[in-house]
């Protein structure tokens, strides 16, 4: 049956040969949010997503190990056949009103946030505009939904109103009875692989000519950007053009579990309609729990975002002087643009023997068929942590010669 | 029959703007040519592609049309009723 995937085997075997496998990598103990036991080490973490450095976080343990206790290890089935617990219906409340909207409503990831919600708003008759960097999950549930799909340049707002008005003149005139098609642009706050933010203001503006709905998924900017941490839809100034935020409980919140939140009338029909939603079972009471805690401490306190902002300017501005080709946009995100996937794979072998794990990401996961070494910082990261990666970069891109040695050593050089 | 000729002339042409090696391939192409087999494009390179080849005869492809596309021919017969129109939003990129 897997002989379809000869190519796939060839490539992994390949970047086997490099040096230690990427996909092998298994910790042994997590030490706290920013340090793991890797094959009897300690190493310093830079990529994993945990923002804020919440998994740690006593409160959202206690929170998390409480409801463990009174509600036991899992649902056992799904909201719809197997019934909605409180913390369910609580946490959905708690979102829709930090997000300022009517409803909410849990997924179980935010992978299947985004197939439920697409599969379940988009049909044959809509079209769907997705940014052409967008993540996997919005691929898949566009595909789910049977509409007709089309990518528009990524960040461009531009190539988006094109697409929008040539539909519009391909446009049928509505049947009666039947139901008008409709248009749903998808974006997301931050991109996973560059770290880069979408211009959410202009993208809004285009949604408002065009009389299109658009979808936002924070899944990286929720509890990131913004003054509430209420992601890049806050930063933007936008929320009364943004029809549908999707986000996950994956990153900032240290937990998992994914939700939409709208103010569109009879919102609450997706739970009737999305398969994603429908048929798996619900969040265990102890995440919920966790999440609803952790979220409650993205409200309150916003030293932490203020700190995760300091942290990527440190990682991101310290990479930038040793000379790396880096993402656009300073975010917690931050990408180290390589020639190859064999330099790639050499210098995130030479890394993990340094003590510092991040992500190797390779085509076809990354946009334009780019090689990155991918890191992403937590506000918990100290500035003691984040100088060490950024030396150990650097001194392993002089190593290889993909960035200039120092300014001490040219000299020395050319002498 | 020249209208086509037209049309694969600037799909070589775009696709001659793409990264090596494919973009050396660009002047071998005719109506036969295999975007997979002869092109050696993945599914993500050919999603480029065809961003790429939107923009030029400004025009959407929904991704499902891409289906039935096997060789340039097919793309171009994709492209051609759009064949008209001028490429002003094309202009500057």
């Amino acid at each position: 049956m897997l002989e379809k995937y000869a190519d796939l085997q060839a490539a992994y075997a390949r970047l086997g040969s490099g040096g230690r496998n990427p996909f092998s990598v298994a910790f042994e103990q997590m030490l706290s949010p920013t340090e793991a036991m890797l094959n009897g080490r300690p190493v310093l973490l830079l990529g994993t997503n945990n923002y804020l450095g919440l998994t740690f976080e006593r409160s959202c343990i206690e929170a998390a190990a409480a409801a463990l206790d009174a509600e036991g290890t899992g649902t056992t089935g799904s909201r719809i056949a197997n019934g909605t617990y409180g913390r369910h219906a609580a946490l959905e409340a708690q979102i829709a009103g930090f997000l300022g909207r009517r409803e909410a409503m849990l997924f179980t990831t935010g992978y299947q946030a985004n197939l439920g919600v697409l599969a379940g708003l988009a049909g044959r008759d809509d079209n769907l505009l997705l940014d052409a960097d967008s993540h996997a999950s919005i691929y898949d549930g566009a595909r789910l939904s049977g509409a007709r799909v089309t990518r528009f340049r990524h960040n461009d707002p531009e190539d988006l109103r094109r697409r929008l008005r040539i539909l519009d003149e391909r446009a049928e005139p509505t049947q009666p009875g039947r139901v008008p098609s409709r248009n749903l642009i998808v974006v997301e706050g931050i991109y996973s692989m560059m770290g880069d933010i979408a211009p959410l203001a202009e993208i809004a503006a285009v949604r408002r000519e065009a009389g299109a709905y658009l979808l936002v998924d924070e899944a990286h900017s929720l509890g990131v950007l913004g003054e509430r941490g209420r992601g890049l839809v806050e930063v933007a100034g936008v929320e009364a053009d943004v029809d549908f935020i999707v986000g996950t409980f994956s990153k900032s919140l240290g937990g998992i579990g994914g939700f939409c939140a709208s103010d569109a009338p009879d919102f609450g029909l997706l739970r009737l309609a999305s398969r994603a939603y429908m048929f798996t079972a619900s969040l265990p009471s102890s995440v919920v729990a966790g999440v609803s805690r952790a979220l409650q401490l993205v409200e309150e306190q916003p030293a932490p975002r203020w700190r995760l902002a300091r942290n990527a300017e440190r990682l991101y501005c310290g990479l930038t002087a040793a000379g790396f080709q880096l993402g656009p946009t300073v975010s917690p995100i931050v990408s180290i643009r390589l020639p190859g996937p064999e330099v790639a794979m050499t210098f995130w072998t030479a890394l993990l023997e340094a003590g510092i794990y991040v992500n190797l990401a390779l085509p076809p996961a990354t946009p334009d068929s780019k090689s990155l070494l991918r890191t992403s910082v937590s506000a918990v990261h100290s500035a003691a942590q984040i100088d060490r990666a950024v030396d150990a970069i650097a001194g392993i891109g002089r190593t290889l010669g993909l960035v200039p040695g120092s300014s001490a050593e040219l000299s020395a050089a050319a002498d | 029959m020249s209208d086509q000729a037209d049309v694969i002339v600037r799909i070589a042409s775009v696709l001659g703007g793409m990264a090596d090696p494919v973009a050396q391939r660009a002047g071998e192409i005719d109506a036969e040519t295999s975007i997979v087999r002869d092109l050696k494009l993945d599914s993500l390179a050919v999603m480029d592609f065809v961003m790429a080849l939107e923009t030029e005869f400004d025009t959407v492809i929904p991704i499902d049309a891409l289906s039935g596309v096997e060789t340039i021919g097919d793309l171009a017969r994709l492209l051609q009723p759009t064949l008209p129109r001028p490429t002003h939003a094309a202009a500057g990129r």
